[in-house]
Protein backbone atom coordinates (compact mmCIF):
# COMPACT_ATOMS: atom_id res chain seq x y z
CA UNK A 1 0.00 0.00 0.00
CA UNK A 2 1.64 3.64 -1.13
CA UNK A 3 1.51 6.19 1.64
CA UNK A 4 -1.42 8.18 -0.40
CA UNK A 5 -3.76 4.95 -0.50
CA UNK A 6 -3.28 4.49 3.17
CA UNK A 7 -3.73 8.54 4.01
CA UNK A 8 -7.29 7.75 1.23
CA UNK A 9 -7.99 4.65 2.89
CA UNK A 10 -7.90 7.13 6.86
CA UNK A 11 -9.95 9.40 5.50
CA UNK A 12 -12.93 7.38 4.31
CA UNK A 13 -12.40 5.23 7.50
CA UNK A 14 -12.99 8.11 9.86
CA UNK A 15 -15.78 9.30 7.80
CA UNK A 16 -17.68 5.81 8.63
CA UNK A 17 -16.31 5.76 11.96
CA UNK A 18 -18.20 9.39 12.35
CA UNK A 19 -21.47 8.22 11.19
CA UNK A 20 -20.94 5.31 12.67
CA UNK A 21 -20.48 6.67 15.77
CA UNK A 22 -23.56 8.54 15.58
CA UNK A 23 -25.32 5.98 14.89
CA UNK A 24 -24.82 4.67 18.01
CA UNK A 25 -25.27 7.66 20.13
CA UNK A 26 -28.84 8.31 18.22
CA UNK A 27 -29.51 4.19 19.23
CA UNK A 28 -28.23 4.77 22.89
CA UNK A 29 -30.67 7.48 23.05
CA UNK A 30 -33.45 5.91 21.42
CA UNK A 31 -32.92 2.70 23.50
CA UNK A 32 -33.22 5.02 27.06
CA UNK A 33 -36.38 6.79 25.49
CA UNK A 34 -38.03 3.09 25.18
CA UNK A 35 -37.31 2.33 29.03
CA UNK A 36 -39.10 5.85 29.67
CA UNK A 37 -41.85 4.91 27.53
CA UNK A 38 -42.24 1.63 29.16
CA UNK A 39 -41.63 3.26 32.79
CA UNK A 40 -44.37 5.59 31.92
CA UNK A 41 -46.79 2.95 31.01
CA UNK A 42 -46.50 0.95 33.83
CA UNK A 43 -46.64 4.11 36.00
CA UNK A 44 -50.30 4.99 33.95
CA UNK A 45 -51.21 1.33 34.89
CA UNK A 46 -50.56 1.88 38.59
CA UNK A 47 -52.53 5.17 38.97
CA UNK A 48 -55.44 3.44 37.21
CA UNK A 49 -55.14 0.22 39.27
CA UNK A 50 -55.13 2.30 42.40
CA UNK A 51 -57.67 4.49 41.26
CA UNK A 52 -59.65 1.49 40.24
CA UNK A 53 -59.42 -0.22 43.81
CA UNK B 1 -44.77 30.58 -10.00
CA UNK B 2 -46.53 26.87 -10.39
CA UNK B 3 -42.87 25.62 -10.41
CA UNK B 4 -42.06 26.93 -7.29
CA UNK B 5 -44.85 25.71 -5.58
CA UNK B 6 -44.20 22.16 -7.17
CA UNK B 7 -40.40 22.42 -5.94
CA UNK B 8 -41.79 23.22 -2.84
CA UNK B 9 -44.67 20.41 -3.17
CA UNK B 10 -41.78 18.05 -3.54
CA UNK B 11 -39.34 19.38 -0.19
CA UNK B 12 -43.06 18.52 1.49
CA UNK B 13 -43.55 15.39 0.51
CA UNK B 14 -39.99 14.21 1.72
CA UNK B 15 -40.96 13.78 4.87
CA UNK B 16 -43.74 11.15 3.79
CA UNK B 17 -40.98 8.94 2.75
CA UNK B 18 -40.24 6.09 5.15
CA UNK B 19 -37.75 6.01 7.11
CA UNK B 20 -36.67 2.51 6.09
CA UNK B 21 -36.56 3.46 3.05
CA UNK B 22 -34.76 6.62 3.38
CA UNK B 23 -31.98 4.33 5.25
CA UNK B 24 -31.65 1.40 2.50
CA UNK B 25 -31.20 4.76 -0.01
CA UNK B 26 -28.61 5.68 2.26
CA UNK B 27 -26.85 2.74 2.51
CA UNK B 28 -27.27 1.41 -1.37
CA UNK B 29 -26.01 5.04 -2.64
CA UNK B 30 -22.83 5.23 -0.48
CA UNK B 31 -22.00 1.59 -1.38
CA UNK B 32 -22.23 2.89 -5.15
CA UNK B 33 -20.31 5.93 -4.13
CA UNK B 34 -17.70 3.90 -2.93
CA UNK B 35 -17.71 1.45 -5.65
CA UNK B 36 -17.10 4.39 -8.02
CA UNK B 37 -14.58 6.38 -6.10
CA UNK B 38 -12.31 3.30 -5.63
CA UNK B 39 -13.10 0.96 -8.85
CA UNK B 40 -14.52 3.21 -11.48
CA UNK B 41 -13.07 6.82 -11.30
CA UNK B 42 -9.63 7.39 -13.03
CA UNK B 43 -6.50 8.85 -11.15
CA UNK B 44 -6.38 12.26 -11.24
CA UNK B 45 -3.39 12.71 -13.65
CA UNK B 46 -2.06 15.89 -11.14
CA UNK B 47 -3.01 14.69 -7.90
CA UNK B 48 -2.85 10.75 -8.71
CA UNK B 49 -4.72 8.46 -5.95
CA UNK B 50 -5.20 11.13 -2.97
CA UNK B 51 -7.56 13.07 -5.36
CA UNK B 52 -10.27 10.25 -4.20
CA UNK B 53 -10.82 12.06 -0.82
CA UNK B 54 -12.46 14.79 -2.66
CA UNK B 55 -15.01 13.01 -4.10
CA UNK B 56 -16.54 12.56 -0.37
CA UNK B 57 -14.51 15.11 1.21
CA UNK B 58 -16.39 18.20 -1.28
CA UNK B 59 -20.05 15.88 -1.27
CA UNK B 60 -19.74 16.38 2.88
CA UNK B 61 -18.77 20.14 2.30
CA UNK B 62 -21.89 20.87 0.23
CA UNK B 63 -24.20 18.98 2.67
CA UNK B 64 -22.58 20.95 5.76
CA UNK B 65 -23.76 24.09 3.91
CA UNK B 66 -26.88 22.75 3.14
CA UNK B 67 -27.42 21.44 6.86
CA UNK B 68 -26.65 25.66 7.60
CA UNK B 69 -28.48 26.34 4.97
CA UNK B 70 -31.97 24.51 5.97
CA UNK B 71 -30.77 25.43 9.99
CA UNK B 72 -31.36 29.09 8.90
CA UNK B 73 -34.59 28.76 7.10
CA UNK B 74 -36.01 26.76 10.10
CA UNK B 75 -34.84 30.04 12.27
CA UNK B 76 -36.70 32.09 9.61
CA UNK B 77 -39.72 29.83 9.82
CA UNK B 78 -39.70 30.18 13.34
CA UNK B 79 -39.22 34.24 13.58
CA UNK B 80 -41.41 35.10 11.11
CA UNK B 81 -44.37 32.29 10.86
CA UNK B 82 -44.06 31.07 14.40
CA UNK B 83 -44.08 27.37 13.47
CA UNK B 84 -43.85 25.36 16.39
CA UNK B 85 -41.83 22.62 14.48
CA UNK B 86 -39.26 25.00 13.23
CA UNK B 87 -37.34 25.65 16.05
CA UNK B 88 -36.56 22.01 16.68
CA UNK B 89 -36.15 21.41 12.92
CA UNK B 90 -33.06 24.23 12.96
CA UNK B 91 -31.40 22.68 15.32
CA UNK B 92 -31.66 19.73 14.26
CA UNK B 93 -30.27 20.74 10.97
CA UNK B 94 -27.20 22.57 12.56
CA UNK B 95 -26.23 19.55 14.51
CA UNK B 96 -26.39 17.25 11.37
CA UNK B 97 -23.93 20.42 9.72
CA UNK B 98 -21.48 20.16 12.63
CA UNK B 99 -21.23 16.86 12.08
CA UNK B 100 -20.76 17.17 8.63
CA UNK B 101 -18.27 20.04 9.41
CA UNK B 102 -16.32 17.73 11.47
CA UNK B 103 -15.83 15.26 8.80
CA UNK B 104 -14.99 18.09 6.07
CA UNK B 105 -12.33 19.10 8.47
CA UNK B 106 -10.84 15.27 9.62
CA UNK B 107 -11.03 14.64 5.68
CA UNK B 108 -9.52 17.88 4.30
CA UNK B 109 -6.62 17.57 7.06
CA UNK B 110 -5.80 14.37 5.79
CA UNK B 111 -5.64 15.46 2.36
CA UNK B 112 -3.59 18.29 3.23
CA UNK B 113 -0.81 16.13 5.06
CA UNK B 114 -0.82 14.49 1.68
CA UNK B 115 -0.34 16.96 -0.42
CA UNK B 116 1.27 19.69 1.40
CA UNK B 117 2.83 17.76 3.98
CA UNK B 118 1.27 19.58 7.13
CA UNK B 119 -2.24 18.68 8.97
CA UNK B 120 -3.50 22.30 8.79
CA UNK B 121 -1.62 25.45 7.27
CA UNK B 122 -3.38 28.82 9.29
CA UNK B 123 -2.22 30.79 5.93
CA UNK B 124 -4.78 29.40 4.39
CA UNK B 125 -7.76 31.54 4.12
CA UNK B 126 -10.80 29.27 3.11
CA UNK B 127 -9.40 26.36 5.83
CA UNK B 128 -9.40 29.20 8.26
CA UNK B 129 -12.88 30.27 7.58
CA UNK B 130 -14.00 26.77 7.17
CA UNK B 131 -12.98 26.53 10.93
CA UNK B 132 -14.54 30.27 12.22
CA UNK B 133 -17.88 28.81 10.30
CA UNK B 134 -17.36 25.51 12.50
CA UNK B 135 -16.81 27.12 15.38
CA UNK B 136 -19.60 29.50 15.04
CA UNK B 137 -22.15 27.20 15.03
CA UNK B 138 -20.42 25.25 18.05
CA UNK B 139 -21.27 28.39 19.79
CA UNK B 140 -24.71 28.01 19.03
CA UNK B 141 -24.97 24.99 21.13
CA UNK B 142 -23.71 26.93 23.68
CA UNK B 143 -26.00 29.36 23.92
CA UNK B 144 -28.86 27.26 23.23
CA UNK B 145 -27.72 25.16 26.57
CA UNK B 146 -27.21 27.98 28.63
CA UNK B 147 -31.00 28.77 28.09
CA UNK B 148 -33.75 27.65 29.43
CA UNK B 149 -36.13 25.62 26.86
CA UNK B 150 -38.96 28.10 26.51
CA UNK B 151 -39.84 30.98 23.56
CA UNK B 152 -36.39 32.87 24.26
CA UNK B 153 -33.96 30.05 23.85
CA UNK B 154 -36.01 29.43 20.71
CA UNK B 155 -35.73 33.30 19.91
CA UNK B 156 -32.07 33.81 20.59
CA UNK B 157 -31.27 30.36 18.71
CA UNK B 158 -32.60 30.87 15.83
CA UNK B 159 -31.21 35.17 15.34
CA UNK B 160 -27.95 33.33 15.88
CA UNK B 161 -28.96 30.35 13.47
CA UNK B 162 -29.68 33.28 10.78
CA UNK B 163 -26.37 35.08 11.59
CA UNK B 164 -24.17 31.98 10.95
CA UNK B 165 -25.67 31.32 7.69
CA UNK B 166 -24.12 34.47 6.04
CA UNK B 167 -20.36 33.03 7.11
CA UNK B 168 -21.37 29.93 4.43
CA UNK B 169 -20.93 31.97 1.45
CA UNK B 170 -18.13 33.81 2.57
CA UNK B 171 -16.42 30.23 3.34
CA UNK B 172 -17.16 29.23 -0.11
CA UNK B 173 -16.07 32.43 -1.67
CA UNK B 174 -12.69 32.00 0.52
CA UNK B 175 -11.77 29.16 -1.85
CA UNK B 176 -12.02 31.54 -4.81
CA UNK B 177 -10.02 34.28 -3.52
CA UNK B 178 -7.51 32.74 -1.69
CA UNK B 179 -4.23 34.41 -2.96
CA UNK B 180 -2.53 31.12 -2.16
CA UNK B 181 -4.02 28.97 -4.50
CA UNK B 182 -3.22 25.96 -2.81
CA UNK B 183 -6.77 24.65 -2.26
CA UNK B 184 -7.88 22.80 -5.39
CA UNK B 185 -10.94 25.05 -7.15
CA UNK B 186 -13.30 22.44 -9.22
CA UNK B 187 -15.96 24.63 -9.60
CA UNK B 188 -15.83 27.79 -11.15
CA UNK B 189 -18.68 30.14 -13.17
CA UNK B 190 -18.33 27.72 -16.28
CA UNK B 191 -19.06 25.09 -14.60
CA UNK B 192 -17.14 22.05 -13.32
CA UNK B 193 -13.69 21.70 -13.86
CA UNK B 194 -13.92 17.54 -14.32
CA UNK B 195 -15.92 15.31 -16.91
CA UNK B 196 -16.50 11.70 -17.65
CA UNK B 197 -16.44 9.11 -14.87
CA UNK B 198 -14.77 11.66 -12.22
CA UNK B 199 -17.90 14.19 -12.43
CA UNK B 200 -20.03 10.83 -12.79
CA UNK B 201 -18.59 9.32 -8.83
CA UNK B 202 -18.92 12.94 -7.36
CA UNK B 203 -22.68 13.68 -8.37
CA UNK B 204 -23.35 10.11 -7.02
CA UNK B 205 -21.03 10.96 -3.32
CA UNK B 206 -22.96 14.23 -3.37
CA UNK B 207 -26.58 12.41 -3.74
CA UNK B 208 -25.56 9.75 -1.22
CA UNK B 209 -24.43 12.27 1.15
CA UNK B 210 -27.44 14.31 0.63
CA UNK B 211 -29.79 10.93 1.50
CA UNK B 212 -27.70 10.56 4.44
CA UNK B 213 -27.86 13.76 6.54
CA UNK B 214 -31.63 14.11 5.69
CA UNK B 215 -32.05 9.98 6.64
CA UNK B 216 -30.05 10.87 10.18
CA UNK B 217 -31.95 13.99 10.85
CA UNK B 218 -34.88 12.41 10.04
CA UNK B 219 -33.84 9.44 12.72
CA UNK B 220 -32.76 12.67 15.26
CA UNK B 221 -35.84 14.87 15.03
CA UNK B 222 -38.39 11.97 15.60
CA UNK B 223 -36.18 10.98 18.87
CA UNK B 224 -36.32 15.02 19.90
CA UNK B 225 -40.05 14.95 19.44
CA UNK B 226 -40.17 11.53 21.02
CA UNK B 227 -38.00 13.02 24.13
CA UNK B 228 -40.50 16.42 24.22
CA UNK B 229 -43.45 14.30 23.99
CA UNK B 230 -42.34 11.78 26.58
CA UNK B 231 -41.49 14.99 29.53
CA UNK B 232 -44.88 16.71 28.54
CA UNK B 233 -46.75 13.16 29.40
CA UNK B 234 -44.60 12.32 32.66
CA UNK B 235 -45.41 15.82 34.22
CA UNK B 236 -48.96 15.33 33.33
CA UNK B 237 -48.70 12.28 35.20
CA UNK B 238 -46.73 13.27 37.91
Amino acid sequence: MTTAEKYVTAAYCVVFALVLLYVVIIAVKLGRLDRDVEELERRVERDSQDSGG
Amino acid sequence: MSSWAATIGGVISLRRIPLWTLALASLALVTIALVCVFYVAPNDANQGFSQRIFYFHVSIAFTAYACFACGAWGALRHLWKRDPRADLESYVCIHQGIIFGAMVLLTGSIWAKISWGHWWVWSEDELVLFLVLYLFYCAYFMLRFSLDPGPQRANLSAVYALFGVVLVPVSFAAIRLSKEFLHPRVFTLSGPRFGGWILVTYLVAQAAMLVLAYTLYRIEIVGKRLDLRLRELREVVA
